[in-house]
């Protein structure tokens, strides 16, 4: 029961407050963070007992949920930035019912993921994310272009989930009735690549890797608490998890394993280098989540399953952190783009120093804790493919430089015009609300703590190979340190050749030029069809069985009744013509009569 | 019990016909709503009684004599593949008439109509005998006719009559086929559990296929299918709010149904050989459909192209199940159990849409999807109903939508691997079309169109709508949180199906 409390519980609760509008706001902020409490009082719970639950679904396939070492993990990661993220909202001032109803529900979601047993139940949440995903990011829906980024995230990430209805698909014609992710790996033959595929496809859709990567950058329109929850601690790195969780899979297909571990070592330095020549602070951290849960997907590739579940926690809490100290200075100052925020965290230290810490945490700097879960994955890379750690080692140093890029504005002396650059997204508030600074002292203080937590035997959580060598700890340090040292010199500087990396690679308007664009006009052509020729032939019938009805009128009735007429005129004639004879005159009846004599005697002589 | 639950709509309309109109319209409507609820009620209990562990054969059946030198008679009984339809029906019906407290046009009329046109709906689905089932069918087609042409809008009587016309000329193509049944059979009978028995087109080849051509194409019509689907827009959109809720919920059910109930199992051969066929055409009314709602700009036209996209999966899952290559009994029976909890779950999504369209009408005689904008601030708990229904239809995992098309990919990917993979396009095409048009309609600076003689703001939704729609939703919501209810009265049945086809 624990194993379906632990999801329900935050989906009921997240329904019902969703539900009740506005007269819900009042006690929204209270109600959300004591239900994300005892969310994470269950996840705990979860955590030590490992429960297991199932029940039947469909035919032969049930739906189950089991907390094994991989989820305890991430189950108490995802509960405890929930509650965080909620505490802080709580100081939000437009953020009522509906929003904390969401939260929930995206909450309950996602713990439903990553404790689900089967391939069925696992899809269902996954969707369930994407839509609460979507109504989160449009929650102020008041301003257009929020709701149409909500979409293009929605329909973004629903093309990778068709990956996953193809792989349930394939599960079944290969021979894996029951849908259970421990025997995936069992289906036979073709059908075992394109479960691998599907599997594949979703997960980089939702991971926001690349090629989907331009997803996250929409995603960005959403308010702060919900870019730190989703869009870099818990839903984009669903995508890393379940990688993580399909890794057998993986190896079985043969071709799984370096494809994924591929797509992420290219997608953590290509997106790093997009963070890099940001000017917005959230489109910064949204690049660098992009690029670090490339991580977690270069650790399912090369079978690092324990360095993956470490980037994953340690990732949670960095970015979370930062995102919330973005939306903190956004609130006050109402801007969010790095040059009109010099000086924020010299105005504002309380959120000023956490946000340092884990922009430390993700440049990699010892001790904190990407610097180890880097590495762990990085271990593993390296013992597969001298490629793959010279790529994620590229990476390494890449996130060293943008991360002090953030912190080098941030801290920068305010300069005399500094309010310019303020109130360009929205009016800022100038005050601080006193939720934040705890919620990301407790981030902060995690992804600073961790690190030191993870160098014991985490492994053994999840069951699998050693920690790093001295020299790959040391050599990462160095490197990142030096990398941070060398972007604190360069400071704003704008560095030559990276046009192309600001607009995200004009992924998006690729995808728009090659998809949307090509199907709204075919569309359209369909639709005249349909119109034009389709329901004109269809009106044709009928009008062409007029047209025979009247020429069978004219034509043939007339005919034949033409014809009726003639025979009625000729009898009516010859009625007529024997009337003649009747003159009633007896001279001319005499003279008949004796014509009919002569004429019947001629006859008899003939005949006879 | 089957009898009684068909007929009570008749009896109370025979009833009411006997009240003078000049008693109210509330009298109408009251008394409508009252045996509607009497009809589910009876009908729930008949599901309760229904035991579907390890039932093979038929309930509730009754079998009198009507016209036996023809091989006709009254012949009635409900399996998995009837019951639930059955229920889906009472269910539509009783929200049409909670719908239609604050209908005040011929009120009298209206109410009969709908009794009458219940009783059909109902004795269509527990129908076992083919003549039966084809005169159920026509009338239908009869009532409907006069819904849309007297309380139709715009282009009413025109509408009305292309789909009287087009759907009557394909139930006389259903009676051909229906008769060369009949003749190939041996006793002639045009019962339906002996002609399962008897399969006596078996092996048949050209003779055969010429009675399937005739029925699917009969069938077809009604589905409708691409191409012949061209009805249903103008039907739809002209339609009354109650009418286009019938129309889409229960009408187009019966083309669906009588292929699990008449042309799978009477023509076990013939279906397997022309399978691939019947999967070619539901792909492209899936993918035919998604594309034409997505140009629509008219909003319940829109839905009316996303009915056809809809019941494209179920002929795509239909056809599926008569491939036997590359799929095993499992995967059969998932899509065979999918096709018909898409009708159940289709007929409840689409209905609750239309009414909700109905609202749209009755505020500011328009559809016109570019008229509209920002509703969701004076009228939250539509906005918040359309934005429910929308996702219910395009397949979200918690609605009943996503248990019906989940069951038809896994179980029709095996058999028909491309054409499901080109089928899952519609799922993201359809997902677009819903978001552009919630987008356009609900979000962003508020805009209505002028109506003269409206009120001056967007009304939230009324009591009598409100206790219309949203039980519908929450009916699909249940379904799609807690399906076992529903499946397992379905695939037992299911299970009989494929095995019928598959010998």
């Amino acid at each position: 029961m624990l194993a379906w409390f632990l999801s329900a519980v935050p989906l009921a609760a997240g329904a019902s407050l969703a539900c009740t509008g506005r007269r819900g706001d009042r006690i929204a902020p209270l109600a959300g963070v004591l239900t994300a409490a005892l969310v994470l009082l269950l996840a705990l719970l979860a955590a030590a007992t490992r429960p297991a639950a199932s029940t039947p679904l469909f035919a032969g396939i049930e739906a189950s949920v089991a907390v094994d070492g991989l989820s305890a993990v991430i189950v108490v990661t995802v509960a405890a930035v929930t509650l965080v993220v909620l505490v802080f909202s709580a100081g939000e001032p437009d953020l009522g019912a509906r929003y904390v109803g969401l939260m929930l529900l995206f909450a309950g979601a996602m713990l439903l993921t990553v404790t689900a047993a089967g391939l069925a139940l696992l899809l269902m949440a996954w969707e369930v994310m994407g839509a609460t995903s979507w109504a989160l990011i449009g929650y102020r829906w008041h301003e257009p272009h929020r709701a149409r980024a909500a979409d293009v995230a929605f329909l973004a990430t629903r093309a990778g989930d068709l990956g996953l209805y193809l792989a349930a698909g394939a599960a079944i014609a290969g021979g894996v009735g029951t849908l259970e992710l421990a025997e995936l790996p069992g289906a036979t033959g073709p059908w075992l690549a394109v479960l691998t595929g599907g599997i594949v496809v979703a997960a980089l859709g939702k991971s926001a890797q690349l090629p989907f990567s331009f997803w996250l950058s929409r995603a960005m329109e959403g308010p702060s608490p919900v870019s730190a929850l989703l869009h870099s601690a818990t839903m984009v790195a669903a995508g890393g998890y379940l990688l993580l969780r399909s890794q057998p899979v993986l190896a079985a297909s043969g071709w799984g394993e370096p494809v994924v571990a591929w797509f992420g070592a290219v997608t953590v330095v290509v997106l790093g280098l997009v963070a890099m020549v940001q000017t917005d602070l959230k489109q910064l951290l949204a690049a660098s989540t992009s690029a670090q849960i490339g991580y977690i997907v270069l650790a399912a590739g090369v079978g690092g399953v324990a360095g993956g579940t470490s980037q994953f926690v340690a990732h949670a809490a960095t970015k979370a952190a930062l995102f919330l100290a973005a939306g903190a200075w956004l609130t006050a100052l109402g801007t969010k783009a790095l040059p009109a925020l010099r000086g924020a965290a010299r105005r504002y230290p309380s959120l000023g120093v956490p946000f340092t810490v884990a922009a430390a945490s993700l440049a990699g700097l010892p001790p904190l804790s990407l610097w180890v879960s880097k590495d762990e994955v990085l271990a593993a890379a390296v013992a597969r493919s001298p490629a793959l750690y010279v790529a994620g080692l590229l990476g390494a140093v890449i996130a060293a430089a943008y991360s002090a890029k953030a912190v080098w504005f941030v801290w920068r002396p305010e300069p005399g015009d500094v309010a310019t650059g303020w109130d360009t997204e929205e009016r800022g508030t100038r005050r601080v609300s006193a939720f934040a600074p705890p919620a990301l002292v407790a981030l902060a203080g995690s992804a600073a703590v961790l690190g030191v937590l993870a160098l014991l035997p985490v492994g053994e959580l999840v069951g699998a190979q050693g920690a790093p060598a001295a020299w790959e700890l040391a050599l990462s340090a160095v490197l990142a340190g030096g990398a941070a040292a060398t972007a604190w010199w360069w400071g704003d500087r704008p560095i030559p050749g990276t046009r192309p990396l600001h607009g995200w690679l004009g992924l998006e308007r690729g995808a728009e030029t090659l998809l949307v664009t090509p199907t709204m006009a075919l569309a359209r052509a369909l639709a005249t069809f349909d119109d034009r020729v389709l329901h004109r032939a269809v009106l044709a019938v009928p009008a062409a069985g007029l047209r025979l009805a009247r020429l069978a009128d004219r034509r043939a009735e007339f005919s034949i009744s033409g014809a009726v007429a003639g025979v009625v005129a000729g009898a009516r004639r010859l009625g007529e013509l024997a009337r003649r004879p009747q003159t009633g005159q007896l001279h001319q009846y005499y003279a008949q009569a004796a014509v009919a004599l002569a004429v019947l005697a001629l006859l008899v002589v003939v005949v006879t | 019990m089957l009898s009684l639950i068909v007929f009570l709509p008749l009896l109370a309309a025979l009833g009411l016909a006997a009240v003078p109109a000049t008693a109210g319209a509330r009298v109408f409507v009251r008394s409508w709503i009252a045996v509607a609820a009497l009809d589910l009620a009876l009908i729930v209990a008949a599901w309760i009684g229904y035991d579907p562990a390890g039932r093979t054969g038929l309930a509730y059946e009754e079998n009198l004599r009507w016209i036996p030198s023809a091989g006709v008679g009254y012949h009635v009984g409900v399996d998995g593949l009837s019951l639930p339809l059955v229920a889906m029906t009472a269910v539509l019906f009783l929200a049409c008439a909670v719908f239609s407290l604050r209908q005040t046009e011929r009120v009298k009329s209206f109410v009969l109509l709908f009794l009458f046109l219940q009783t059909v709906s109902l004795g269509l689905f527990v129908a076992l005998d083919l003549i039966l089932f084809f005169v159920y069918f026509d009338l239908s087609i009869v009532a409907m006719y006069f819904v849309i042409a007297g309380w139709g809008h715009d282009n009413a009587r025109r509408a009305a009559l292309t789909f009287f016309l087009y759907t009557f000329v394909g139930s006389l193509a259903l009676l051909l086929g229906f008769i060369g049944l009949y003749l190939a059979a041996d006793p002639h009978t045009f019962d339906i559990v002996e002609l399962a028995r008897a399969n006596p087109l078996a092996g048949s080849g050209a003779y055969g296929a010429l009675v399937l051509l005739a029925i699917g194409v009969g069938l077809a019509v009604k589905t409708p299918t691409v191409p012949f689907h061209t009805w249903l827009p103008p039907a739809h959109t002209d339609a009354p709010a109650a009418g286009s809720a019938i129309l889409a919920g229960v009408l187009l059910k019966m083309g669906t149904y009588g292929f699990v109930r008449i042309a799978m199992p009477l023509l076990p051969d013939t279906w397997r050989t022309y399978a691939p066929v019947v999967v070619a055409i539901g792909v492209v009314s899936v993918l035919y459909g998604a594309l034409v709602a997505l140009a629509q700009e008219d909003f319940k036209r829109m839905i009316a192209y996303t009915s056809v996209n809809h019941m494209g999966y179920v002929i795509l899952a239909v056809g599926a199940a008569g491939i036997l290559a590359g799929s095993d009994e499992q995967a059969r029976s998932l899509a065979v159990t999918g096709a018909v909890t898409q009708m159940v779950s289709h007929g409840l999504i689409t209905a609750a849409l239309f009414l909700l369209a109905g609202v749209l009408w009755d505020r500011r005689a328009t559809y016109d999807m570019g008229s509209y904008s920002g509703l969701a601030a004076p009228a939250p708990v539509f906005a918040g109903a359309t934005a429910v229904a929308a996702f219910a239809s395009l397949g979200l995992p918690g609605f009943s939508g996503f248990i019906a098309e989940f069951q038809i990919f896994a179980g029709a990917l095996g058999s028909a691997t491309v054409a499901t993979a080109l089928a899952l396009v519609g799922i993201l095409l359809t997902a677009g079309l819903f978001l552009r048009a919630l987008n356009r309609m609900l979000l962003g600076p508020l805009r209505v169109p002028d109506a003269p003689g409206a009120a001056r703001d967007f009304d939230d939704l009324r009591t009598g709508e409100v206790m219309s729609i949203l039980p519908l939703l929450a009916l699909a919501v249940l379904i799609g949180v807690l399906p076992r209810f529903l499946l397992d009265v379905i695939e037992p049945a299911a299970e009989v199906l494929v095995g019928l086809v598959s010998r």
